[in-house]
């Protein structure tokens, strides 16, 4: 059995996977299938200030190897959150990262000061495609990536995680961006913006038209942006976009992040985040690495 | 988990009847809930797929159409083959009448299925109304006459039962005097909601089965989101599929 813990942004995870915001509710489903104590750390579905209800259905499209959603951050709200689910999830011996969106600088900060030091990390999502105001607006343009994340990190009273939209030119001079703007660690990458066709009915499957493309579909994609973000700047970075097994894994780690994270996969598979780590550790174990940090961003170019 | 089918044959071109060996499953289904089935090939999604019956405690019948790809994927699956399935899933119906009472099942198309477990469950013998396309498409219809206290059909080209729809039949009846404690409802969303308005004129309870696409089926990703009157939204995986018909906002 390898070492598999991994610090992110000072704190410590017990191993390297996480679940990808809003693939894992906060927790109580998969609670049934596996012990959420396994995980380094469980990430939650995007909190706002206010309760959002999110898009009207279909809000999934299965594609080739993927699916796109258009649930569109569809929440309780942070305060129902802390009062409701909190606690619960408290029992777990697992590190809670709490996903923030919201359509203005303003709510972003206001979720910040509702979840105070409650949560072990936070993640600031600015980079959901489904949503028609904020979101991914905020994630594609540099100054608006520093400011956002400068303001949040001045309210933020645990580590802050930005989370990069992979919708964008240049993905290093977002993750500089967002260095610059006191981010502790950076994850990617959320959901790609694609449309799937009904072609019988000659309109899109979505109710919104276009949503976000996750699962294996896009883990090449992911891997190549952890790469560029890895050459571009220092901080932590939980990867992840299609990873569906320990393998999947092991290439993100390669590429330089230092965590990982499983969305989509699990929707398919409720044990996909336990296969995951116990297929990083077999991995280590059969190559000799007596821990996991021996390997991130051991890629070697040709 | 992992489940053999044990029995497979096909009821009419296209339509599919399964049987699996999962005792986990069995032992916990009630009528409503479904199962989430990995199809194979490249269908990357499971499918949901309502459970038709639980036979001793041991096997699990479910019966499904070919639609798409996943549907044509899972057809060529053959007994002894082992299938990837999660259940069961979801609330399922409300099969307590505290009130005593005759139900009434009105089920359409692929909406049939779960209605037969149903029909033997409840503490009444129900009167079943089916609604179907033409007499090719119309199956089962002597397992149903089994388990109802009276049976009506109806197609929409009239080759078997009454031309019509099956609505047709449910508010005639109920115009000429008919009393349901209870009104269950599976099938095309239209027919669903005929039934709900027709069971809230009239002072009756109704439990609509809704159908959503899914993504996991267990309440995690919200994928699945159907609209409430109130306002809210519910998730048909787990909050449902089975909702009061009062509830659900149609045009939502
Ligand atoms: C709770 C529930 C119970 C069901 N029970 C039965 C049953 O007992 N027998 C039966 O034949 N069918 C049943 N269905 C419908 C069945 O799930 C769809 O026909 C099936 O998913 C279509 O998949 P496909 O691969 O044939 O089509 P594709 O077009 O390849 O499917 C593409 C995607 O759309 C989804 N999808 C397409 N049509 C539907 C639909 N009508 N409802 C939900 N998702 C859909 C698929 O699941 C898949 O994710 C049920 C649906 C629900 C929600
Ligand atoms: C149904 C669904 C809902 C999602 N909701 C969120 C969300 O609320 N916040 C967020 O930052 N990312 C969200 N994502 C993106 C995932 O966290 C992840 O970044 C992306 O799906 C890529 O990883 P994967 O391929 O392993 O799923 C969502 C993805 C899916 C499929
Ligand atoms: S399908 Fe995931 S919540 Fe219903």
């Amino acid at each position: 059995m390898a070492d598999l813990k991994v610090n992110i942004a000072g704190v410590e995870w017990k191993n390297p996977v996480t679940t990808g915001s809003g693939t894992f509710g906060f927790g109580r489903e998969y609670a049934e299938y596996f012990d959420l104590s396994e995980l380094g750390a469980v990430c939650l579905k995007a909190l706002s200030a206010k309760p959002r209800l999110g898009n009207k259905s279909p809000r999934i499209a299965e594609t080739n190897d993927g699916i796109l959603n258009s649930v569109g951050l569809q929440n309780p709200g942070a305060e129902h959150f802390l009062e409701n689910e909190l606690d619960w999830l408290r029992k777990f011996d697992t590190k809670l990262i709490a996903n923030l969106c919201g359509s203005t600088v303003e709510d972003y900060v206001e979720v910040a000061e509702i979840l105070g030091d409650k949560l072990d990390m936070l993640e600031l999502n600015i980079s959901c495609p489904n949503v028609k105001v904020g979101g991914m607006a905020f994630g594609t343009d540099p100054k608006m990536v520093e400011e956002v994340t400068s303001k949040v990190k001045a309210a933020a009273k645990s580590p802050l995680i930005v989370k990069l939209s992979p919708n964008v030119t240049d993905i290093a001079e977002i993750a500089k961006a967002a260095e610059a703007g006191g981010a502790d660690a950076l994850s990617l990458i959320n959901t790609l913006l694609g449309m799937k066709i009904d072609i019988k009915t000659r309109r899109p499957v979505l109710n919104n038209n276009t949503g976000g493309l996750s699962g294996p579909a896009i883990m090449p994609v992911a891997v190549r942006m952890v790469h560029q973000v890895r050459q571009a700047v220092k901080l932590p970075i939980i990867g992840m976009g299609g990873i569906a097994s320990g393998e999947d894994a092991i290439e993100f780690l390669l590429a330089g992040a230092d965590a990982v994270a499983v969305g989509t996969a699990g929707i398919v598979d409720p044990y996909a985040w336990i296969k995951v780590r116990n297929g990083i550790n077999d991995y280590l174990d059969q190559n000799g690495y007596k821990s996991v940090k021996e390997i991130v961003g051991k890629l070697e170019l040709n | 988990m992992l489940c053999k089918l044990t029995y497979k044959n096909e009821l009419r071109p296209g339509l599919f009847n399964f049987i699996i060996d999962c005792p986990q499953i069995a032992a916990k289904a009630k009528p409503g809930q479904f199962l989430h089935v990995l199809c194979g090939g490249s269908a990357y999604l499971r499918r949901p797929i309502s459970i038709c019956a639980a036979v001793e405690g041991r096997f699990v019948r479910f019966i499904f159409e070919v639609r798409g790809k996943g549907t044509a994927e899972l057809a060529k699956a053959q007994a002894g083959q082992m299938l990837d399935i999660l259940g069961p899933l979801g609330n399922g119906f409300d099969t307590a009448l505290p009130g005593g009472g005759k139900p009434l099942l009105v089920g359409g198309g692929i909406g049939i299925f779960p209605l037969l477990m149903l029909a033997k469950k409840l503490p009444q013998k129900p009167d079943i109304m089916l609604g179907f396309r033409d007499e090719q498409s119309a199956v089962m219809i002597r397992e149903f006459s089994n388990a109802a206290d009276d049976i009506f059909i109806a197609s929409d080209d009239g080759s078997i039962g009454f031309k019509g729809f099956v609505t047709d039949i449910l508010k005639s009846k109920i115009a000429s005097g008919a009393k349901y404690s209870r009104i269950y409802t599976c099938g095309p969303l239209p027919m669903m909601r005929i039934a709900a308005d027709t069971a809230k004129e009239n002072g009756i309870d109704c439990q609509v089965s809704m159908e959503e696409r899914m993504g996991c089926g267990v309440g995690a990703c919200v994928a699945c989101a159907c609209a409430m009157t109130d306002g809210s939204k519910k998730r048909v995986c787990k909050d449902g599929p089975v909702f009061s018909g009062a509830e659900v906002d149609f045009d939502g």
